[in-house]
């Protein structure tokens, strides 16, 4: 489940008005070769992995399979997982940009210090960041030892899980809004400036159009990594049934017991939803992208 | 990333045995046997010197036990499984991978070790914790290893399932114990390691529930006196189970050897190994001369209670079980 999969062409509908017009004369040559190219190589490197995964679920009968996938435990574990990277995401949509803003536009001492510091969560081992984010959070940890008597806890529930997934997914969107900033026109702010917009009228008329696809993209990666992390959300859940068990989590379990047949059921439908959401946020970014092309 | 590490091992292993003509072992074990199992190897190759008169290496590999028995299962070549539960080895049987009789293969249903379940408390134990009792009282929190994911919280659980048993309760009685002990449970960890730093270094909890041969790795770790040893009045016998690879030895005729190796793990040299890093030794001369590490208690099977592991383990804590019973219905 890498975020890889959020740059997947998401198959429009043939009736979109697609900017390019195919069956006319290509400017580009080399089509069929090169669109022959990418099939097989994700075929190699995505599609056959997940359609072995598919396969050893059919082992189970139609009735096993619902019974696997729908137990309260593995219901409250979506619920979680899906729910905590989604929260995950959008928070990082929001400091991300913020953060992509100030490293594109303001000049400061250390600036590429801290643009190095943003992709520390892209090399760190999870597990790592799993252990030290609970040191922190944990009632005798740096942090936590001040919130914990104002009956605030963030590690060992699913805050601590959202946390993790903060973490992990931050560089994602920074990586994806920082080149579209660099490239909007100053001058266009300008001119909005001058015609007497306001500041927030000129982000959201100006700058915001045109870094939304980034935004989403970076959204969708987030998103989609989270929703597959393992490594450092189960230092943090304290990973109690119904309550702050994720679904990686769940499989896991599943395999405890030899379930194999079982575990590969919830782990299709994990990614089931992932994908489909996947494809939502990318249908959003093509209309998005036409809206923004016809204004 | 397991078929990497499958691989690795392997690659690792046909490197090793095209540069040297001496013959390997490979010893697949469970996550915190490492030290114990380094210390026997490095006695087991002289003495395999001694008797057979030949050089030998060696090679470990550790994970959890479960994932190990999968590994093995999936075609990792190991000579021999020295596991924590029967049921990674009955899997391994099921699949033709050891023999159908592995149990019957070596003494003391092929389980050159064992271990049991035991309290530790904070250093002078300020809430006076004594008993299974304790563990249900409100001002106490328990820390213990999800029976979903380790053997090390599917024997907890069944050790306190057993003390109520073993009082003459019934089931629904050892059942509603069971669910007053793990609504007093604030993090479920992963694995022996994941509840003893929950424990330890984050300070969750007031007691952990693990088994005695972490106490030592505890004190190596933390430093002695971080904690106190409470032994329960009643706890279970955890087997650590061995058996030989069918399927290993038949491709690479090392079947004297192994079983040389597991015989080594029975010497009264083995078992002394073995009481040093606080695990039972079977052999009752060495079990008395370590009578300081290993307090008497009184101890009841899996066998006499649960009929056998992989009957508790569908009874109680396969999906839909006893355990999901305690956490679903809140």
């Amino acid at each position: 489940m890498a975020g890889s999969a959020a740059t997947l062409p998401a198959p429009l509908p043939a009736t979109a008005a697609s900017s390019r017009r195919g069956g006319a004369r290509k400017v580009l040559p080399g089509f069929n070769l090169t669109l022959g190219y990418t099939l097989l190589y994700l075929s190699l490197i995505v599609l056959i992995p997940l359609s072995a995964l598919v396969i050893k679920t059919f082992a189970m009968s139609w009735d096993q399979f619902w019974a696997a996938v729908s137990s309260p435990r593995v219901v409250a574990s979506y619920r979680l997982t899906f729910g905590a990277s989604f929260l995950a995401a959008l928070f990082n949509v929001f400091f991300g940009l913020l953060l992509a803003w100030v490293l594109v536009r303001y000049r400061f001492p250390g600036k590429k210090i801290v643009d190095a510091l943003v992709d520390l969560p892209f090399a760190l081992p999870t597990a790592v960041a799993g252990i030290s984010l609970t040191a922190l959070l944990a009632g005798n940890g740096w942090i936590g030892q001040y919130l914990e008597p104002l009956g605030i806890q963030l590690a060992f529930n699913p805050n601590g899980v959202v946390i993790a997934l903060i973490f992990i997914g931050l560089p994602f969107v920074v990586r994806t809004v920082q080149p579209v900033l660099e490239d909007t026109e100053r001058e266009l702010e300008e001119a909005a400036m001058c015609l007497g917009a306001t500041r927030w009228q000129t982000f959201s008329r100006v700058i915001l159009p045109a870094i939304l696809p980034a935004l989403l993209t970076g959204f969708a990666m987030a998103f989609a990594r989270a929703v597959g992390e393992y490594g450092s959300v189960i230092f943090i859940a304290g990973n109690m049934p119904m309550v702050s068990e994720i679904t990686p989590l769940v499989i896991i379990g599943k395999l405890e017991q030899y379930d194999y047949a079982g575990a590969t059921a919830v782990a299709t439908v994990m990614l089931g939803i992932s994908f489909v959401l996947l494809l939502v946020i990318n249908g959003l970014q093509a209309w998005q992208r036409r809206r923004a092309g016809a204004g | 990333m397991k078929s990497l590490k499958i691989a690795l091992a392997s690659l690792a292993l046909v490197a090793s045995s095209l540069a040297s003509a001496q013959p390997t072992l490979l010893n697949v074990s469970y996550d915190v046997a490492r030290e114990f199992y380094k210390d026997i190897n490095a006695a087991f190759v002289p003495h395999y010197k001694k008797t057979a008169g030949k050089d030998v290496k060696v090679e470990q590999s550790h994970a959890g036990s479960s994932a190990q028995a999968r590994a093995v299962a999936d075609g990792l070549d190991a000579d021999v499984v020295t596991m924590n539960t029967t049921t990674d080895i009955e899997f391994l049987a099921e699949r033709g991978v050891v023999a159908k009789d592995w149990a019957k293969r070596f003494p003391d249903n092929a389980s050159p070790t064992t271990s049991t379940m035991l309290f530790l408390v904070r250093e002078g134990n300020p809430k006076g914790i004594k008993d299974w009792e304790d563990l249900t009282r409100p001002d106490v929190k328990v820390v213990v290893v999800n029976p979903k994911t380790g053997g090390n919280g599917r024997y907890a659980y069944l050790a306190a399932w057993g003390y109520i048993k073993k009082k003459g309760g019934t089931d629904a009685q050892a059942q509603e114990f069971l669910s007053k002990l793990y609504k007093n449970v604030p993090v479920l960890a992963r694995g022996g390691r994941d509840a003893t730093t929950a424990f330890l270094q984050r300070n969750t909890g007031d007691v952990l529930i693990t088994f005695e041969s972490e106490v030592e790795s505890v004190n190596r770790e933390f430093g002695k006196g971080k904690v106190d040893v409470v032994y329960p009045s009643i706890s279970i016998v955890a087997e650590n189970p061995v058996a030989i690879v069918e399927r290993t030895i038949a491709k690479k005729g090392t079947g004297d050897l192994a079983k040389a190796y597991l015989d080594f793990l029975y010497s009264e040299e083995g078992q002394e190994i073995a009481a040093k890093h606080s695990i039972r030794p079977r052999n009752q001369k060495v079990l008395a001369r370590h009578v300081q590490t290993f307090k008497p208690i009184k101890l009841f099977t899996v066998q006499e209670l649960f009929g056998s592991l992989s009957e508790a383990q569908k009874v109680h804590f396969n999906d839909g079980g006893q355990f999901d019973k305690i956490y679903t219905v809140r």
